[in-house]
């Protein structure tokens, strides 16, 4: 048995919270290097071009990427033979979060429902837990922005609909989408499960590396397909006509009910953000 | 490229008609703020009668609502918030003056309507640029409903504000302009 303390967990989330704002992954950037050799509207490569310098600004002077500073969406896999001391895992995240976008001049994002009222602190945080085995404790900080997650749908498809019906859905919601989730966009696409994992399934698909296919050779070919035809649209950069309309599509699958076939689509702008560290 | 077309606040009729869509521009001097919750409670003083806390008429307003400044710092991240939501409440503010408003994302026919029949038009700023766009802003000052926080109304005022003419005073929309060039 391994114990971990509740006030290091508030430490690292903390910092992660900072860490995901401020410095835009390597694989975005890249990804955006991409994009504009392949894109063909000057307009487009002047949009990307300022996301690039944005982004060096971000990392460079320690501040928000966007205003927009997300929900405090947390990924936790906890090992099996460890033991939280001093406090609780959930509370020792939600504090985390509490600290992070206090100190570190994030926006707060998170309201009542009816009554808009701010929180204040950005809290309550969505916190999924994995459980796995070992002593392992590893936390995954993906604050998540309302302009694209606004854009997200899930939908509970006939069987008969089948690969066709996947692709229609998928690319019919980035076209109505347009211009308001920020493009160029990461797709995270889970099919299977029941209703609620298809869309866990989405969300974690966003967390792979921006352009990685999935290892079934079956997946990653109807990752590559979508993507071709979501960027046949034109839809480009911000929405303003271009070839890049987005940047990945990652599918993850899972076994279905024999009466469904669910299909979740969490799409995450440009704003790829999303720091990890194991413990 | 061409190169970006500067305007200054407040806008003339004049002025917004020369734009047209996808053109660059460089905006200079007052804007305001405003997103969700204030424009709701704009919109109630219009229904009331009463007057708004800035003079609206040639004027700009920003759909943003900034992260905190760091010590130092005139204003935090500040870059447009989807427009769509605040389509219900535009066309109000468009009768009452408002020359010019800047977002990311379409606007609805409702909205177009009244930006042909006022002179008014909208400008699309890079989402998620937030860090870069903040750059352009000299002073910011709360003017009105401190209580929203980071949707509280602001006065800004910004220096080469890079923005494009998404939708102009003819009623064209580059969102399907754009689109229709490069899809294939
Ligand atoms: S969709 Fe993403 S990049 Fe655009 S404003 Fe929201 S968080 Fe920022």
């Amino acid at each position: 048995m391994r114990e971990i303390e509740a006030s290091y967990i508030t430490e690292k989330v903390k910092g992660l919270c900072m860490e995901a704002n401020y410095d835009l992954p390597k694989d975005v950037l890249l990804a955006f290097q991409k994009a504009k050799e392949v894109e063909e509207s000057s307009l487009g490569v002047s949009i990307l071009e300022q996301l690039q310098r944005n982004a060096e600004i971000a990392r460079n002077e320690r501040v928000p990427i966007c205003q927009d500073t997300g929900f405090g969406v947390v990924f936790i896999e906890l090992g099996e033979d460890v033991r939280i001391s001093g406090g609780s895992l959930k509370e020792a995240i939600a504090e985390g979060i509490r600290q992070g976008y206090g100190e570190g001049y994030l926006r707060k994002s998170i309201c009542h429902p009816f009554t808009r009222k701010n929180t204040g602190d950005n809290t309550p945080p969505i916190i999924h837990i994995d459980l796995v085995q070992g002593e392992k404790l590893k936390i995954i900080v993906a604050p998540k922005g309302g302009g694209s997650e606004n854009m997200s749908r899930v939908t509970m498809l006939k069987p008969s609909d089948g690969i066709e019906g996947i692709i229609d859905f998928i690319v019919n919601r980035v076209k109505e989408s347009g211009g308001n989730p920020c493009p160029p966009i990461i797709v995270g696409v889970g099919i299977g499960g029941t209703f609620e994992y298809a869309a866990l399934l989405a969300k974690k698909a966003l967390l792979r590396y921006t352009g990685s296919s999935n290892a079934d050779p079956e997946l990653a070919g109807l990752e590559k397909d979508i993507l071709n035809r979501i960027n046949d649209l034109g839809i480009g950069p911000m929405g303003l006509g271009g070839r890049t309309t987005a940047l990945a599509v990652h599918i993850e699958m899972y076994p279905c009910h024999i009466a469904s076939l669910p299909l979740a689509v969490n799409i995450n702008c440009h704003a790829g953000r999303h720091k990890e560290i194991s413990l | 490229m061409v190169k970006p077309i500067n305007i200054s606040t407040p806008l003339s009729d004049q002025d917004v008609e020369n734009l047209k869509i996808g053109d660059e521009v460089l905006i200079n001097g007052v804007i305001y703020t405003g997103r969700d919750a204030a424009h709701k409670r704009l919109i109630d003083l219009i229904n009331e009668g009463k007057e708004l806390p800035f003079d609206i008429s040639g004027q700009i307003i920003y759909f943003v609502g900034p992260t905190p400044p760091k010590p130092g710092q005139v204003i935090g991240s500040a870059g447009p918030t989807t427009s769509y939501r605040m389509d219900a409440y535009s066309p109000y503010l468009i009768a009452k003056g408002l020359k010019g408003m800047i977002g990311k994302g379409a606007r609805s026919q409702e909205v177009v309507e009244a930006m042909k029949k006022y002179k008014c038009v909208y400008f699309a700023a890079i989402g998620g640029a937030g860090a870069l766009l903040a750059k352009s802003i000299k002073k910011a000052e709360v003017i009105a409903y401190e209580d929203l926080g980071p949707e509280a109304v602001r006065r800004l005022e910004v220096e080469s504000f890079p923005a494009i003419v998404a939708q102009d005073v003819y009623g064209n929309n580059l969102y399907v302009e754009g689109m229709k060039k490069y899809a294939r």
